[in-house]
């Protein structure tokens, strides 16, 4: 494990036994279910955010991607009565779309990600108010709509993305967190074991020398924002079923900086080249850990995002200055090596 | 200006450690009043670091500055500006889109609280335009000046500050001839006038007609000093490298075999105007000389692919190639060590290991999956077979020395078995044990029928190491000079575009 991953784990354990401590229902099942459950949902979306980061781009529209989807997905399966796997096709295909306009833009167009992805936030948000009215609605269709006839199917479908396993007799395992250990394992594979995560890494260090090396970096780039905007869209699906209810103005709002932190946190520099997977999954639950315990402890509400900015502060500092003293002490290794 | 008793600065025993590398060790340096000191070296010998800490950009690790017997401290531009101290880059750093007066007065506008004095400026502008020799009106913008003007201008800069030590660092390395003439008595002036004048550069034959003292450096310390009459072209050499030249420089010229690269009137985005015509065989090394600026950096990014061709056809094995990307004359048998090797060569943050293997990992690919054995196998025979001097192939490329470096970059590529190796300024910033190392390295490549096109602004290493040399001005390739006609006169002529053979 890297000393990084390390030590956001450390964290995590610490804020854990801490409000365990303050408050022991804080370890009910039905709470740690929760946690879990939302940590689960909000590192689908982080690890998405942590390839682009780790190209050293960034990826400003991830949760008006979620609202797009969960508004999309939901008009289709309840008011359209399209066949539900299909809508969850063309769910995927969509936010694939999206990430690859993205990467496009970027890329051979040559606008700053900041720029491409900011634009994509406004305009995805917009659009699904647009295309709802701005009415909210849920992916179960009700006994009025043409979606109805599809009920069973869509059951189905929600007791997938939001179903409960069984494990003990107050803790079930919540189905979002198999999603997540299914994509964390191939996002890991994928960053870790192929030729395209090394490249991810390689030009999110030295483009330039990337693409001296024969590597296609534009290539490499689209990729990451399909993946992101990919897993932007797996999470719309995941939020849309979790919440019952989506509200176009407002579902997936600020997810992108919840994202963003959780990669950062976990390990990803904004400057790019650097990040592991489970880093970024652990920085997630330690972003909902503290927003549970803030409840948990009976701290005022209030001040969840000013703890929440101070921690990841904290994280980052210690980061910078574990890795300054690190570099010192090789250097003087190297330079003890040529004496 | 006789035997000067106390000399105006005094240098001794400065230190300075970079991460992976001792750039000085044990310096000193002594500056005579209105004298024209030379300091040369190979490249990477340290002169740079030892001219950025005089002028405040470094700070020296130790050591001690003496300034007129008076020890002092520099930790900025700024309080080496005040001691009277100024270094002209070997890069121009102006504000181009501003004004002659302007520029001179960048970073110390004359102002009446907060309001920018122009006529104050202007006037005093002109002043220093007339120290330097020039005629023109103190509005003229920067960007619209010849390069050797721009020179000139930040002399004036320096005697704007009432500089009495000049520090110039390559100053005629993008110069033409005339410019290079005008630059030399505006020098001749300045040293008349009691200023100081620290003269760096490459060009031997230059440090023989302007100064009167040269101090060598090596590999970051003090090689030797030679004195008037001593100084002499051989005997710098022999003080830089620290070995007779006729080993330092092994080449064994052999009988090159059939064409590899041919390029029949290629055109370069950068000089779209010039049509380059030549050929590399097999075997063989050729050299590119030229001043900076010339186009020889580009001429070998159009043929690695990173710049597209603007015209001409490029022949490789006499299979027509035009690499619109690096991949495509990877995949043709071509291979670049670029010029900048931290920016373009390696990823500095990642291990010995992941840069070796970068180019070749596209090829050794099982669905994408990386081949970590191979991967490993192919880490430590780079290590062996280049001789890189690291602990572990794990080792961050940033803590390795600039030869280390360079050698884990020539691995890379090596591992891919290139046909024609394009080497962009291949010595530049190592350390001379690792210089003599890559010069072995290339000879070995050519006796193996590797063909080698190398560009060099080291007038020893064109001359030393290249079977044939090609030498470019303005874009154009002005000449090719034959082993038998390489020297430095004759490059210079053909470099600085003052003649052009048939």
């Amino acid at each position: 494990m890297k000393k990084n991953t390390l030590g956001i784990f450390g964290l995590f354990v610490v804020i854990f036994l801490a409000t365990a401590i303050l408050n022991p229902d804080f370890v009910s099942g039905y709470n740690l279910q929760n946690i879990t459950k939302w940590s689960s949902l909000f590192a689908v979306i982080s690890i998405g955010v942590a390839f682009v980061i780790i190209t050293g781009g960034i990826d400003l529209s991830i949760g008006s991607v979620v609202g797009l989807v969960a508004v999309v997905m939901s008009y289709m399966l309840t008011i359209e009565g399209f066949s539900p796997s299909l809508t969850v096709f063309s769910m995927l295909c969509l936010s694939a779309f999206i990430g690859l306009v993205h990467g496009l833009l970027i890329t051979k167009a040559r606008i700053q990600p900041f720029v491409v992805t900011l634009c994509g936030l406004l305009i995805y948000r917009s659009l699904a108010r647009w295309l709802t009215d701005n009415q909210s609605l849920g992916p179960i269709p009700r006994d009025d709509q043409a979606g109805f006839v599809n009920k069973e199917f869509i059951e189905g479908l929600a007791a997938i993305f939001k179903g409960k396993i069984p494990i003990t007799e107050t803790f079930n395992l919540p189905t979002p967190f198999i999603f997540l250990a299914v994509i964390g394992v191939m996002a890991a594979i994928f960053l870790n074991r192929t030729i395209w995560g090394r490249y991810l890494l390689a030009l999110g260090n030295n483009e330039d020398a990337a693409r001296y090396s024969g590597i296609n970096t534009d290539a490499v780039k689209v990729i990451a924002y399909i993946i992101c905007s990919l897993l932007a869209g797996i999470g719309g699906m995941l939020f849309a079923f979790e919440l019952n209810s989506v509200q176009p103005a407002q579902t997936g709002e600020f997810f992108e900086l919840y994202a963003i932190a959780a990669a950062v946190l976990g390990g990803c520099s904004l400057r790019g080249g650097e990040g592991g997977i489970l880093g970024v999954i652990i920085a997630a639950s330690v972003i909902r850990l503290i927003y549970n315990s803030i409840n948990m402890l009976g701290i005022s509400s209030h001040l969840e995002f000013a703890i929440l900015g101070l921690v990841i502060l904290c994280g980052v500092i210690a980061d910078e200055s574990i890795k300054s003293v690190m570099a010192k002490r090789r250097t003087a290794q190297v330079n003890a090596a040529k004496k | 200006m006789g035997d000067a008793p106390k000399p105006l600065l005094e240098v001794t025993a400065l230190e300075k450690q970079f991460p992976g590398v001792r750039a000085l060790h044990d310096v000193d340096l002594t500056l005579n009043q209105g004298e024209v000191l030379a300091v040369v070296g190979e490249n990477g010998a340290g002169k740079s670091t030892l001219m950025k800490i005089l002028a405040g950009v470094y700070a020296a690790d130790s050591g001690s500055i003496r300034l007129e017997g008076r020890e002092i401290q520099i930790r900025s531009v700024r309080e080496a500006q005040a001691h009277g101290i100024a270094l002209i880059h070997q890069e121009l750093n102006h504000a181009s889109n501003l004004d002659i007066a302007a520029n001179i007065f960048l970073g110390n506008e004359l102002h009446k609280t907060g309001f920018l004095n122009r006529e104050q400026m202007h006037a005093e502008a002109a002043g220093h335009l007339q120290r330097v020799g020039l005629e023109f009106p103190t509005n003229t913008q920067v960007a619209d000046l010849a390069i050797g003007h721009q020179q000139l201008i930040e002399i004036a800069k320096a005697l704007s500050v009432n500089a009495r030590i000049i520090i110039m660092d390559e100053p005629t390395s993008s110069l033409s001839q005339r410019e290079t003439r005008n630059l030399f008595e505006v020098v001749n002036d300045l040293r008349s006038q009691g200023i100081s004048i620290i003269y760096i550069s490459h060009r031997l034959g230059e440090v023989m007609e302007l100064t009167d003292r040269v101090v060598v450096l090596r590999d970051g310390e003090n090689a030797g000093e030679l004195v008037k009459n001593e100084v002499t072209h051989d005997a710098m050499v022999k003080l830089m490298v620290g070995r007779d030249l006729s080993q330092f420089y092994q080449r064994n010229v052999t009988e090159p075999g059939e064409v590899v690269l041919e390029a029949d009137r290629l055109r370069t985005s950068a000089h779209p105007h010039c049509e380059l015509s030549f050929t590399v065989r097999r075997g063989e090394i050729v050299g590119i000389a030229g001043l900076i600026g010339a186009g020889r950096t580009e001429l070998l990014q159009t043929i690695f692919g990173v710049t597209p061709t603007v015209g001409g056809v490029l022949k490789l094995d006499g299979r027509e190639l035009s690499p619109q990307k690096s991949v495509e004359a990877i995949d043709a048998g071509i291979a670049l060590a670029p010029e900048d090797r931290k920016q373009h060569g390696l990823i500095l943050q990642m291990s010995v290991r992941e840069n070796a293997n970068l180019p070749r990992l596209r090829v050794d690919q099982k669905f994408g999956a990386i081949n970590f054995k191979s991967e490993m196998d192919v880490a430590h025979e780079t290590v062996k077979k280049m001789d890189v001097k690291t602990p572990h192939v794990e080792q961050v490329m940033q803590y390795l020395s600039g030869g280390n470096q360079q050698k884990v970059v020539l691995g890379k590529w090596l591992a891919m078995n290139p046909r024609l190796l394009l080497l962009d300024e291949p010595t530049r910033g190592i350390d001379v044990g690792s210089k003599q190392e890559i010069y072995k390295l290339m000879e070995q490549l050519a006796a193996s029928g590797v063909a080698i096109l190398f560009v060099s602004s080291e007038m020893e290493e064109v001359l030393g190491m290249a079977d044939r040399a090609l030498v470019m001005h303005e874009g154009a390739i002005t000449g090719e000079l034959g082993r038998d006609q390489l020297s430095e006169e004759a490059v210079m002529q053909l470099a600085t575009g003052s003649q052009r053979a048939a």
